[in-house]
C-alpha cells in the first residue's frame, strides 16, 4: 500500500517534469536570430515582417532554407562566414535560387507534392527567361517580379500576388508601363484590353474564378499553357467547341497558310468583347468583310448571309416566344413545361451560334430550324394559355351570373315562403 | 285544404314520399322537425356562420374527391401528378384551387364559428357537448390543412411541414418518438407524403364525419341558442322563424353565395393571393438550401410568431418547450370552458369574455406581427 502511494507520487512527479521540459526544449529548438534581429531593425514593409504572410513562413520553413547561414548565430559577420550561407541572389540568380528546391522533386514531395518541379525547365522557354538567360535582360520577370519576395502565397490565397484577381494587376506592373516597356516595341495597353473584356469583366467585375486571368492563355511559367503547341490556338482549351468545329472549316487551310491566329483574327485578343450575331454578315459590323468581298470569287458572302439571316429568324422566333410565353406567365397560367421547351429554343440558338464556327450554312441551318419549331410549338401553347386565360375569365362571368340568379330566385321564393307562413 | 289535397290527384312526390312513409315512419320526423325555430335577433346573422363551415366541408370532400383521381402520393410522383393536374387535367386547376380557397374560407369560418358561439356563451349547459365536438372539430380542420399542405410536395411544404413536425418534436419525454411518427423517421421523405396522405384522406375524413354527425344531431336535439338577454323577455317578446323551410332557404341562399365568391377567388387568383397562396413552385429537393422565409400557412402563423419570439430559455426549461407548454395548458382551458364557467343563464361573465378578448387579440396580434416583421 505504502510502496503503491510512493510509485504514484513518483510516476506523476515524472510525468510533470516532462510535460514542463519538453516545450522549453521545443522552444529553444525554435528559436530563429534571422527573424529575431531583423523584425528588431527593419520597419513594417521589412522582408522580416512581410514575411509572416509568406506560405513558407506559415509551412514552417525559415530564412536559412533560402538564404544560408546558421540561426543559431547572433551576429551578422559571423552568419555570413557561416558554412551554406547563401544571402541575396542577383536578379539572373533568382530561378535557380529557386529552383534549388522547385525544381527537387524528391524535397518537394515532402512539402507539397501537388506542385509540379519544371517551373525552372518552363520559364528557360519562355520569353521572360530566354530573354535573362541568353540576352542578360535584367528587366524581364523572373520568380519574385511575380511571386513578390517574401510574402509569397499560394495562387488560391486571396492576397496572392498570384490570384487570379490580382494577376492583370501584377502582369501590368511592367507590361501597362509605357517607359518601361519602351525598348521591346510590344504594346502597353493589354491590362487595360483585358479589364474592358467579356473575360476581364467577369473574373474582375463579377469575382468569375472560372474566367482566364493572364496566365491562363500566356501560361504560367512556359511560353504557353501546358498542352498548347500555339499561343493562337489557345482559345481551344475553354472554347473547345468552337475549336473543333473551326478545325473542320474551310478556314483552317488559309488561316494557317497566311499565318492569321485562329480566334483572335475575328475576336481580337486582349480586348475581347461579347460576340454579336451581326459578327457575321455581308454588311458592318460583320468581321467577314475584313477579308472578304462580294465578288471574291467565294461562296464566303453567301455563306455569311444564309447564315446571319438564319440567327436573326431564330432570334427573331425565341424573343416572340418569350413575349408570348412572358405575357402567359403574367396572367398566372401554368407555363412549366413550356418554360422548358423555351429553353430549348435558346439552347439550339446557342448552338447555331457556335456552329458558326464551322462556317457551313449546311451545319447551321438543321439546328436553326429545330430552334424554330420548338419556338413554334412554345408560341402556339403561350398563345392557347393566353386563350385559355381569357376562356376562364368568360366561364367565370356565366358561373357567377347563373349563380346570381339563383341567388335571386332562392331569395324570391324565401321571401313568398315567409308571406305564406305570416298569413 | 284538407279536401283540396284529397280532391287532388297524388303527384309523384307525393307517392314517393307515401312510399318511404310507409317503411320508415317519416310522419313523426317531419313533424319534430316542422316545430323546430331559430331565434330572429340582431346576431341571427352568426347562426349562419356554422351552416358555411358545413358547406365548405362539402365542397372539399367533393373537390378533394376529384382530385384523388389524379392525385399519386410519393416523393418521385406527388409533385409531377399535381402538376399534371393543374396543367393537364380538364379544369383539374380549377378544382385544385377551389379546393384550397375552400380549405381557407372552412377554417376562417370554423374559427368565426367558434368565437361567436363563445361571445355569446352558447357553449354554456346544455350545450357543453356541442361545444367540445365544435372544438375538436376545428382540431381536425386544422389538421387537414397540416396534413395537406406536404402533399404537392412542393419546396414551400417540404420546409414548412420539416419546421412544424420539428416543433413537435419539442414535446417532452415523447417529442422525438411524436416525430418520428409523424415523419415516418428521422426525417420528413416520402414515407412522410405516405403518412400525411393516409391521414388527410382516410383517418381525417373518417373521424371528422363522426364528429360532425354529433355536432349536427346535438344542435337540432337542443335547438338554437338564443341570446343572452333573452332569458329576461317575455315568451310574447321573443322572435323566431321556422327552421324548415325558412332557415334552411335562408342557409341555401348564403352556401349559393359563397360558392359565387369561391369561383371567383378560384378563377382570378388560382394559386392564391398575398399570404393566402399555394403557388406550385419547384419540386421539393430535400438537398437544397431552405428558402430565405419559411412560413406556415396563416392558421398557424399565431403560434409560429410567438414561439419564435420567445428567448432560448424561460426560467430553467427551453423557450420553444415553454409555449408549447402554454399553448396545451391554454388549448385545455379554451376546450373545457363549458365547465369552468359556472355563470348562470343569462348572466354574462367578466372574466371569462376577458379571456375571450384576450386569445383572440393574441391570434390577430402575433398574426400580423408574423407578416409584417421578417
Amino acid at each position: 500500500m505504502w510502496l503503491n502511494e510512493v510509485k504514484g507520487a513518483f510516476m506523476r512527479s515524472a510525468l510533470a517534469v516532462l510535460v514542463l521540459t519538453v516545450p522549453a526544449g521545443t522552444a529553444l529548438a525554435q528559436a530563429d536570430n534571422c527573424r529575431d534581429c531583423h523584425m528588431a531593425i527593419e520597419d513594417e514593409d521589412g522582408p522580416a515582417h512581410k514575411s509572416v504572410r509568406d506560405i513558407h513562413i506559415q509551412k514552417g520553413l525559415g530564412c536559412v532554407e533560402c538564404h544560408g547561414g546558421d540561426v543559431s548565430l547572433e551576429d551578422m559577420d559571423e552568419v555570413r562566414a557561416a558554412a551554406g550561407y547563401r544571402g541575396v541572389p542577383t536578379h539572373r540568380q533568382v530561378p535557380q535560387f529557386c529552383a534549388r528546391c522547385h525544381s527537387d522533386a524528391a524535397y518537394m514531395r515532402g512539402h507539397n507534392p501537388a506542385l509540379p518541379t519544371d517551373q525552372l525547365d518552363k520559364y528557360r522557354t519562355s520569353v521572360h527567361g530566354i530573354r535573362l538567360f541568353e540576352h542578360r535582360d535584367a528587366k524581364v520577370a523572373n520568380c519574385i517580379s511575380c511571386h513578390s519576395v517574401h510574402e509569397i502565397g499560394d495562387a488560391k490565397m486571396p492576397h496572392s500576388s498570384t490570384h487570379p484577381a490580382n494577376l492583370a494587376q501584377m502582369c501590368g506592373k511592367c507590361h501597362s508601363d509605357a517607359d518601361y516597356m519602351a525598348e521591346y516595341g510590344i504594346p502597353t495597353t493589354q491590362v487595360e484590353d483585358y479589364t474592358g473584356s467579356v473575360h476581364g469583366i467577369a473574373l474582375l467585375e463579377r469575382g468569375d474564378l472560372g474566367a482566364p486571368a493572364c496566365n491562363d492563355c500566356h501560361g504560367n511559367h512556359g511560353a504557353a499553357p501546358p498542352g498548347v503547341s500555339s499561343l493562337s490556338a489557345v482559345c481551344g482549351n475553354c472554347h473547345a467547341v468552337e475549336s473543333d468545329y473551326f478545325d473542320g472549316s474551310p478556314h483552317k487551310a488559309p488561316f494557317e497558310e497566311l499565318g492569321f491566329p485562329m480566334c483572335e483574327t475575328c475576336h481580337s485578343n486582349h480586348a475581347i468583347v461579347r460576340p454579336l450575331d451581326e459578327m457575321v454578315g455581308t454588311s458592318e459590323p460583320a468581321v467577314c468583310l475584313q477579308c472578304h468581298t462580294a465578288d471574291d470569287g467565294t461562296v464566303a458572302f453567301a455563306t455569311a448571309d444564309t447564315i446571319s439571316r438564319a440567327l436573326g429568324q431564330l432570334v427573331a422566333a425565341h424573343g416572340g416566344a418569350d413575349s408570348l410565353l412572358s405575357e402567359a406567365i403574367e396572367k398566372g397560367m401554368m407555363t412549366t413545361d413550356e418554360e422548358f421547351r423555351l429553353k430549348e429554343v435558346r439552347q439550339a440558338l446557342i448552338q447555331a451560334r457556335t456552329l458558326v464556327h464551322s462556317f457551313d450554312a449546311d451545319s447551321v441551318l438543321p439546328r436553326v430550324e429545330l430552334g424554330l419549331e420548338k419556338a413554334d410549338i412554345v408560341k402556339t401553347n403561350a398563345a392557347a394559355l393566353i386563350d385559355e386565360y381569357y376562356f376562364r375569365r368568360k366561364g367565370l362571368g356565366f358561373a357567377t351570373l347563373f349563380i346570381t340568379v339563383l341567388v335571386i330566385a332562392l331569395y324570391i321564393k324565401v321571401r313568398r315562403v315567409d308571406r305564406r307562413l305570416r298569413s | 285544404m284538407e279536401t283540396e289535397t284529397k280532391d287532388r290527384q297524388p303527384t309523384l312526390s307525393d307517392r314517393t314520399y307515401g312510399w318511404v312513409n310507409e317503411r320508415f315512419k317519416l310522419d313523426a320526423l317531419v313533424e319534430y322537425m316542422s316545430g323546430k325555430v331559430v331565434p330572429v335577433h340582431g346576431h341571427s346573422a352568426f347562426y349562419y356562420m356554422g351552416g358555411i363551415s358545413l358547406f365548405l366541408f362539402i365542397v372539399q370532400v367533393i373537390t378533394g374527391i376529384l382530385l384523388l383521381m389524379y392525385y399519386r402520393p410519393g416523393a418521385d410522383s406527388a409533385y409531377e401528378s399535381v402538376r399534371f393536374i393543374v396543367s393537364e387535367v380538364e379544369f383539374g386547376w380549377l378544382i385544385r384551387s377551389i379546393h384550397s380557397w375552400s380549405a381557407n374560407l372552412m377554417i376562417l369560418a370554423v374559427f368565426l364559428h367558434m368565437f361567436t358561439v363563445y361571445f355569446t356563451y352558447a357553449y354554456r349547459k346544455p350545450r357543453e357537448l356541442t361545444w367540445l365536438t365544435g372544438i375538436g372539430l376545428l382540431g381536425l380542420a386544422l389538421l387537414f390543412g397540416f396534413s395537406g399542405y406536404l402533399l404537392p410536395w412542393n419546396e414551400l411544404a417540404f420546409f414548412a411541414t420539416r419546421v412544424g413536425t420539428g416543433m413537435a418534436g419539442a414535446i417532452p419525454v415523447f417529442g422525438k418518438d411524436i416525430l418520428i411518427v409523424m415523419r415516418g423517421g428521422e426525417e420528413v421523405t416520402g414515407a412522410t407524403i405516405g403518412r400525411f396522405f393516409g391521414l388527410h384522406v382516410a383517418i381525417l375524413p373518417g373521424l371528422f364525419t363522426v364528429l360532425l354527425a354529433a355536432h349536427l344531431i346535438f344542435i337540432q336535439r337542443q335547438g338554437i341558442s338564443e341570446p343572452l338577454d333573452w332569458h329576461a323577455l317575455p315568451e310574447s317578446d321573443k322572435k323566431h322563424q321556422k327552421f324548415f323551410p325558412s332557415f334552411l332557404l335562408r342557409d341555401l341562399l348564403v352556401w349559393l353565395i359563397v360558392l359565387n365568391v369561391i369561383a371567383v377567388l378560384a378563377v382570378l387568383f388560382p394559386d392564391g393571393i398575398g399570404v393566402v397562396h399555394w403557388p406550385l413552385g419547384v419540386k421539393a429537393d430535400p438537398f437544397a438550401p431552405p428558402p430565405a422565409v419559411i412560413r406556415p400557412e396563416w392558421y398557424f402563423m399565431f403560434a409560429f410568431q410567438a414561439l419564435k419570439m420567445l428567448p432560448a430559455h424561460i426560467l430553467f426549461i427551453e423557450g420553444e418547450l415553454f409555449g408549447i407548454l402554454v399553448f396545451t395548458v391554454g388549448g385545455v382551458v379554451w376546450t373545457l370552458v363549458p365547465f369552468l364557467d359556472r355563470g348562470r343563464a343569462g348572466d354574462r361573465s367578466r372574466y371569462f369574455m376577458a379571456f375571450g378578448w384576450l386569445v383572440l387579440a393574441f391570434i390577430i396580434v402575433m398574426t400580423v406581427v408574423g407578416y409584417v416583421v421578417e
